[in-house]
């Protein structure tokens, strides 16, 4: 093996960003995976950064969502309710999303370990995280995969993923047709079940066995007839993202 | 309008909207004169105790943080602060100046968690009341077009909506279910600008953020800005302009204002501070020193950027970004 669990994470995140597609970028690996898109399979993808940069040629690795790097050579610099708002009325098809915690329904947390009002970990809150799974078409999440991160109830859900289950999105007035699209691990992908709105496993990644999945989720596993093996970074892929994408090194060392 | 659920998060401001409209009326001078002052001036006229108080930024960029640190410095304590910001809360709250935070994300992306925010928050001590991102600058839109709420489709099923002061109705002409967002009117906005003319009318280069919101959902207004430009420029140019005077009370110059955050097109941000910063905040005494050594002990901004340095200012100047 001659890449890293978050070389794979990122080739296997940038796979699922289509050209001529609009995506909602958060910071980190999503970044990552949008460059190496833009420069591979997706020329023509459009990167979308919460506080206004639209289009922006990913030539050096934006660090944060707001700075310069995420508008430029862009093709709009507007605000943060333009963003938000070309959301909210159906134009985003993907949206990047991380977590602290997350549960079977996709539903994450990023606000609080423990009790809201005095928590034992208080982490940074929503940011946008609620209104991108809120309101983008399809919401893709990244994190670490562990038990005390994959567990049967999440501690606070800052942004819904299927709520608990079929049909609970659109009665919470949820837009139609949204939610969680994919959950990409640093051992797997997964996708949810059609029928129960839970998570499934879709393919494991090289070198990783089903057992090490299952240990490290806390909740059971909708598991299909056939695993497949998630495919492994191409050589050309490892190699735009390592001298190109990352040449700072800012993410993968 | 029915209404079928409410977050029971804390309302820290009424939308009064009436009461704004008044004082719009009334307050707001629309006499074209000179506002160019001190920081020190600026927020001794327009920052009161217990105001409810919003700064304008994402992350580290376009950061007011002269400002920021001279109000730290006058000590104006038990703010009402809208907390979709970072370096601006934090600062406030390691002063021990904040009440209350309308909350969406404080945290340093690559940088990580704020410990400062933590401690207040893990204590108890500071009452939070969350929202999104886009809640939170939807409900400045709300106060900027002058209505008392917004129905939106975000934050619904969450537990970010049970802990806002958020509520959900049946909207009368399609029978869906919107979440409804109180207007945010702040006592004062503070907002950091590029360009600006001695009058207030201020120009921001590249993305807005949500400079257009709040700076129209602001009772006073305190601008600062990296040049002060002649108001000839500002007629030559009048479509880049984002904030027209009549919306500002105060206007500062504060050249490498963001300082330790950055400025698009002038500066990029001081990641060495940042994370001296950081390791200092980990521990309340650490805070304390960050604190006296870099607002307590400068006199004001002059000060502050003579203790940072030339040399490290023209490296950060040297670093930006081109177009």
């Amino acid at each position: 093996m001659n890449y890293t669990k978050t070389e794979l994470m990122i080739c296997v995140a940038s796979r699922l960003m289509e050209d001529y597609s609009t995506c909602f970028i958060g910071t980190g690996i999503p970044m990552l995976a949008a460059a190496l898109a833009q420069k591979l399979h997706a020329p023509n993808l459009i990167p979308i950064f919460e506080f206004g940069g639209i289009g922006a040629i990913l030539e050096k690795l934006p660090r944060a969502v707001g700075e310069g790097r995420t508008f430029y050579k862009a093709l709009c610099a507007t605000g943060i309710c333009d963003i938000m708002e070309t959301a909210q009325r159906g134009f985003i098809d993907y949206g990047f999303l991380g977590g602290a915690q997350i549960d079977p329904y996709g539903n994450l947390n990023t606000t609080c370990i423990g009790e809201h009002k005095k928590p034992k970990v208080r982490l940074p809150g929503s940011g946008g995280g609620n209104d991108v799974g809120s309101l983008c078409w399809r919401t893709i999440i990244i994190m670490k995969h562990e038990k005390k991160r994959f567990l049967p109830k999440v501690d606070f859900i800052t942004t819904p993923g299927y709520l608990t289950g079929p049909g609970a999105r659109e009665e919470a007035g949820l837009p139609e047709g949204t939610g969680p699209y994919r959950v990409v691990t640093d051992l797997a992908v997964l996708d949810f079940d059609e029928k129960t709105k839970r998570m499934r496993i879709l393919s494991i990644h090289p070198g990783v066995k089903l057992e090490e999945v299952i240990e490290n989720t806390g909740f059971e596993l909708i598991l299909p007839e056939k695993i497949e093996e998630t495919e492994e970074p191409k050589e050309e892929e490892l190699k735009i993202l390592r001298e190109e994408v990352d040449k700072e090194g800012y993410y993968i060392k | 309008m029915k209404i079928i659920l409410e977050g029971k998060g804390e309302l820290f401001q009424k939308p009064d909207i009436e009461g704004f409209r008044k004082f719009v009326k009334e307050k707001k001078n629309r006499g074209f004169f000179k506002k160019l002052m001190s920081e020190k001036e600026a927020v001794e006229k327009f920052v009161n105790d217990g105001d409810y108080i919003g700064f304008e930024l994402y992350g580290t960029v376009r950061a007011p943080m002269s400002i920021v640190r001279e109000i730290v410095r006058q000590g104006k304590k038990n703010l009402r602060v809208a907390g979709q910001g970072l370096m601006d809360v934090d600062f406030l709250l390691a002063a021990d100046l904040v009440e209350t935070l309308d909350i969406t994300y404080v945290g340093y992306e690559v940088l990580g968690i704020s410990p400062v925010l933590r401690r207040a928050c893990e204590s108890g001590r500071v009452k939070v009341t969350e929202w999104s991102n886009a809640g939170i600058t939807w409900r400045f839109k709300a106060a900027s077009i002058g209505v008392p709420f917004i129905p939106v489709r975000s934050m619904l099923g969450s537990d970010t909506f049970n802990f806002s002061a958020a509520k959900v109705a049946i909207c009368p002409f399609t029978g869906m279910k919107v979440c409804l967002l109180p207007a945010l009117i702040l006592d004062v906005g503070v907002i950091h600008v590029h360009k600006a003319d001695v009058y207030g009318n201020a120009i921001i280069e590249g993305i807005s953020g949500f400079a257009f919101e709040m700076a129209r959902a602001s009772k006073r207004l305190i601008i600062s800005a990296e040049e002060i430009v002649p108001n000839e420029e500002i007629r030559k140019y009048p479509e880049r302009v984002t904030i027209p005077y009549f919306l500002v009370d105060a206007v500062v110059h504060a050249p490498f204002g963001s300082h330790p955050g950055e400025m698009v097109y002038l500066y990029e941000r001081d990641e060495e501070h940042l994370k001296e910063m950081l390791k200092k905040f980990e521990t309340p005494e650490g805070t304390k020193e960050y604190l006296e050594e870099w607002i307590y002990s400068c006199k004001n901004h002059e000060e502050y950027l003579e203790k940072v340095g030339t040399k490290k200012l023209l490296k950060l100047m040297k670093e930006k970004m081109g177009r």
